[in-house]
């Protein structure tokens, strides 16, 4: 019996010890430097991540939580304007292009050298680019190098025919150190915006080729990725690769040598959180100095307590689509109707996060090519009775799919944005028949796999500025989500995009948002704000609404 | 002794075959593809279909199955689709969170579990009882992962004594030989590391081991009741066995035979567990990489740690059969 109690004691004691310690060091926070183990003091951010990077190597990447990393340890010859999506001098001082929009003479940035030591010239960059266009065989897979493939098109060679020899990049030339010269076999005009995305980061050479970084799996199964996208990211940027504990943190260290200002903060945690409460709670905790992806609801109550939220410009876009292989939604009346059935200020205001602006066009305002002069369709409830009259469809019953259990950059709440949206469809007299779904793979299955669906929520959060990123993806050619085909309108929307002239492309696009939105495929709903929260004590958060946020600016308060 | 354990042993071969066949045929029939879990919410049909033949998706399920099977025999669990990364090389990164997380639990359980049903036991009908009985029958009925949340509301978003997520304070430097941090802060001598680690693992250990302390009480409470009233503790103090002697020599180490029975099946529910604790603490543990395998549909690593798991849970179970041996002598002849 007396063990027994001295093992009780002894488990209360311990429990009392470690509750009095954990305690104390909330007390005295951060500033204590215990044993000498703990860094602290206040050059440390932690930033809650929702997942590891699947890549160290960004131009294996094409998630946030890649490219949140990436964004600190690399650059590239392009980046933002801050706070924009504008195409900014990074790594390239200055670029010229040639009139026949094929050749871009690059101006680069003098005595910037890799975390490896390697010197950042001329030939680095030829270096990069013969190695995106030289991947073969499971590196030209989506997952991988995504999009070097959907910007450039091609690669040098490939087993698959749509991707042999079919890009635009042709050569790369480095006539003196500060300068690289890239061909183009025809016109991108987008070219430079997307330079500005973390996959066209500058890497070195050296270190590519000593950690074989194109080493990727052995055989046809399932990529694996070699020592470098795993151990040995080495860029220009601010910020050192330190370590990866998988599922757990990545911690990056200030770069001694780096070119620019490298301001506080000296070292990053990105602790990974997968559990949206559990950020939040960690942020509240004092855990972490901040989270990405805020929900709606979050935000009242974290500002409440006194944490700030930081919202980006939104870069997104969230739609009602009508697909079109309904033969009732086939009819352009019928469409015209539960466009000016839809209440958007409302939905906005109810649903979406405080900030967020009503959409007109299927691109938001930020981007070139937006136009002022679309039809609108403004809230009208009278007139889409008139409408489904007209059409001889006032009893109508429409499908309405929507995605479940899910929250998307561009749709936090989809369950209430339906409920909101049905509302005003069952006011003018349609019969709504929800059709919910969890968001993958079902959902997301039926509107890109198969035309069986009618009206449904989606969204899209752009990657760089450009139009095509936007409509293109849309209704660059047919497809299963909008069930119509119209060569008119595809064609002109591809054609637009390899315009040369910057002035006329601007004006094409316009043009094509104003023959779309005449079309009306879609009710464009809103574009909503993304927030990130912090604690008090961070100051200067570079939100971008291409997320370009690079933490050498952010500084701590204690 | 030896008989039994290779008997046990060699039981486990059908079974395991039996679950990898259903484990196999079970991931197959989730619907939608890993390919779409891979490519994202723009991938084209085209862009599925390449992936499937990399991965050989579309070839037939038994010669799925066959080779599935003959790279488990050789050790390869397969690589995860959503990291890219070796499935047992996961694993082997984070089984050392959840074994101390599942430890810190059972030892929880156990520490408290025994000694509170033995009290309850000796007082039987009076206060103290009443309250064990009822705590344990609360402790039981609550799901593990709201308690966790419960506690890590109350106890570290609202109190602040103990830390909300992860294994250790992010800011804090220290190095890992071995993986288990407390270890590894005791190993090095970074005391701070190790305080660090434990008071992350408090909570979560606490709403782990929950259900299985609640269990072990109420087990040891009704077993020791029951030998308490047994003719041969009755002859025993007869006989004149003065009571510590006899508490600890006849009441305890009877009673504890059905109790050691249910330690060994709470490894699995601690196992199962494991997964909601971890995923509200972001605790990076084999549950929380599961439970991620189970939203992005990663076939090869829900294949293998379930599979990894059963063998776990079988062996521990084999161990605590053995274990009746050393409790009781007579189980020994066998």
């Amino acid at each position: 019996m007396r063990t027994i109690l001295k093992v009780t004691a002894v488990t209360v004691a311990a429990a009392m010890a470690l509750s009095a310690c954990a305690a104390s060091d909330r007390d005295e926070p951060e500033a204590e430097d215990g044993g000498g183990t703990t860094s602290s003091g206040r050059d440390t951010f932690i930033f809650a991540a929702s997942a590891d990077p699947a890549s160290l190597d960004p131009a294996f990447a094409n998630d946030g939580e890649s490219f949140r990393v990436a964004r600190q340890i690399f650059e590239g010859l392009v980046g933002t304007e801050p706070g924009t999506a504008d195409p900014a001098p990074l790594l390239a001082e200055s670029w010229e292009v040639s009139e026949d929009g094929l050749e871009y003479v690059f101006d680069l940035k003098r005595d910037v050298t890799f975390h490896d030591g390697t010197p950042f010239d001329g030939e680095a960059v030829c270096a990069n680019f013969e190695r995106w266009n030289s991947f073969t065989g499971v590196l030209q897979s989506e997952s991988l190098s995504y999009y070097w493939q959907k910007v450039n098109g091609g690669f040098a060679s490939s087993d698959v025919e749509s991707l042999d020899g079919t890009g635009k990049y042709e050569s790369c030339a480095a006539p003196d150190e500060h300068t690289a010269v890239i061909t183009l076999a025809s016109p991108l005009p987008e070219f430079i915006s997307a330079l500005s995305l973390p996959s066209f980061s500058m890497q070195s050479p050296t270190a590519l080729e000593e950690y074989g970084a194109d080493d990727v799996g052995g055989d046809s199964a399932a990529p694996v990725l070699p020592e470098y996208a795993t151990e040995h990211p080495t860029g220009t940027g601010p910020f050192v690769f330190d370590s990866w504990t998988r599922g757990q943190e990545i911690v990056l260290a200030g770069n001694p040598d780096y070119w620019g200002e490298q301001g506080q903060v000296q070292r990053i945690v990105f602790t990974v959180i997968d559990d949206p409460t559990a950020r939040r709670q960690a942020l509240q905790a004092g855990d972490i100095d901040g989270f990405d992806l805020v929900g709606p609801a979050d935000v009242v109550a974290l500002e409440e307590e006194g944490f700030q939220i930081v919202d980006r410009e939104p870069f997104n876009i969230l739609y009602l689509g009508m697909n079109q292989a309904d033969p009732d939604l086939a009819d352009l009346t019928v469409r015209q109707a539960i466009a000016h059935a839809i209440n958007k200020e409302a939905l906005v205001a109810q649903t979406l996060p405080e900030g967020t602006e009503v959409a007109t066009n299927f691109v938001p305002p930020s981007v070139a090519g937006w136009s002022s002069d679309v039809e609108t369709y403004e809230y009208d409830p009278d007139r889409a009775r008139e409408l489904l009259a007209e059409a001889g469809k006032s009893d109508l019953t429409i499908d309405f799919n929507y995605p479940t259990n899910v929250s998307r950059p561009y749709m936090p709440t989809p369950e209430q944005v339906f409920q909101s949206i049905s509302a005003d469809l069952e006011e003018v007299g349609i019969t709504v028949n929800a059709v919910p779904e969890p968001w993958a793979p079902d959902y997301l299955d039926r509107m890109q796999g198969t035309p069986d669906h009618g009206l449904h929520l989606l969204g899209w959060t752009g990657d760089y500025n450009d139009t095509y990123n936007f409509i293109g993806v849309f209704f660059g050619a047919e497809s299963n989500e909008w069930g119509f085909s119209d060569p008119e309108l595809f064609e002109m929307i591809g054609d637009t995009r390899y315009q040369t002239s910057v002035d006329e492309q601007t004006a094409a696009y316009e043009a094509a948002n104003e023959a779309i939105l005449e079309r009306l495929p879609g009710v464009p709903l809103a574009h909503p704000v993304p927030s990130l929260a912090f604690s008090p004590s961070v100051q200067g958060y570079p939100a971008s609404p291409v997320q370009d946020e690079v933490y050498n600016v952010i500084s701590l308060d204690d | 002794m030896l008989r039994l354990v290779m008997q046990r042993l060699a039981l486990l071969v059908p079974t395991l075959l039996g679950l990898s066949v259903l484990l196999f045929l079970w991931v197959r029939a989730l619907p939608g593809g890993p390919a779409t879990a891979l490519l994202g919410e723009r991938a084209t049909p085209d862009a599925v279909e390449r992936i499937n033949a990399l991965y050989g998706f579309d070839r037939p399920l038994v010669e799925q199955y066959l080779t599935w099977l003959g790279q488990l025999l050789q050790g390869n669990f397969g690589t995860s689709t959503r990291t890219g990364r070796p499935v047992l090389d996961e694993f082997l990164v984070r089984f050392p969170a959840t074994i101390e997380l599942t430890l810190l639990a059972l030892v929880i359980a156990v520490g408290v579990g025994i000694p509170l049903g033995y009290l309850a036991a000796r007082h039987q009908g009076r206060a103290l009882d009443h309250t064990t009985v009822g705590a344990s029958l609360l402790g039981v009925t609550i799901p593990v992962f709201f308690l966790a949340f419960l506690l890590k509301y109350l106890f570290a978003v609202q109190l602040g004594w103990f830390p909300s997520a992860g294994r250790q304070n992010p800011a804090m430097i220290s190095t890992h030989p071995t993986g288990f941090y407390v270890l590894d802060g005791l190993l090095t001598r970074e005391w701070d590391a190790a305080w660090d680690a434990m008071a992350h693992l408090v909570l979560p250990a606490v709403a782990l081991g929950s259900i299985p302390l609640a269990i072990i009480t109420r087990i040891t409470r009704a077993s020791v009741i029951e030998v308490q009233n047994a003719d041969y503790v009755r002859t025993a103090r007869a006989k004149g066995l003065r009571p510590p002697r006899l508490r600890r020599r006849v009441v305890l180490r009877n009673a504890m035979l059905p109790v050691s029975t249910t330690i060994g099946l709470q490894v699995g529910l601690l196992l199962s567990g494991a997964v909601l604790t971890e995923t509200v603490f972001a605790f990076n543990g084999i549950g929380s990489f599961l439970a991620n395998a189970v939203f992005n549909l990663d076939y090869a690593v829900l294949q293998g740690f379930i599979l990894f798991i059963a063998v776990v849970y079988a062996l521990v179970n084999l161990a605590v059969d053995v274990s009746y041996g050393l409790i009781d002598p007579r189980m020994r002849v066998r």
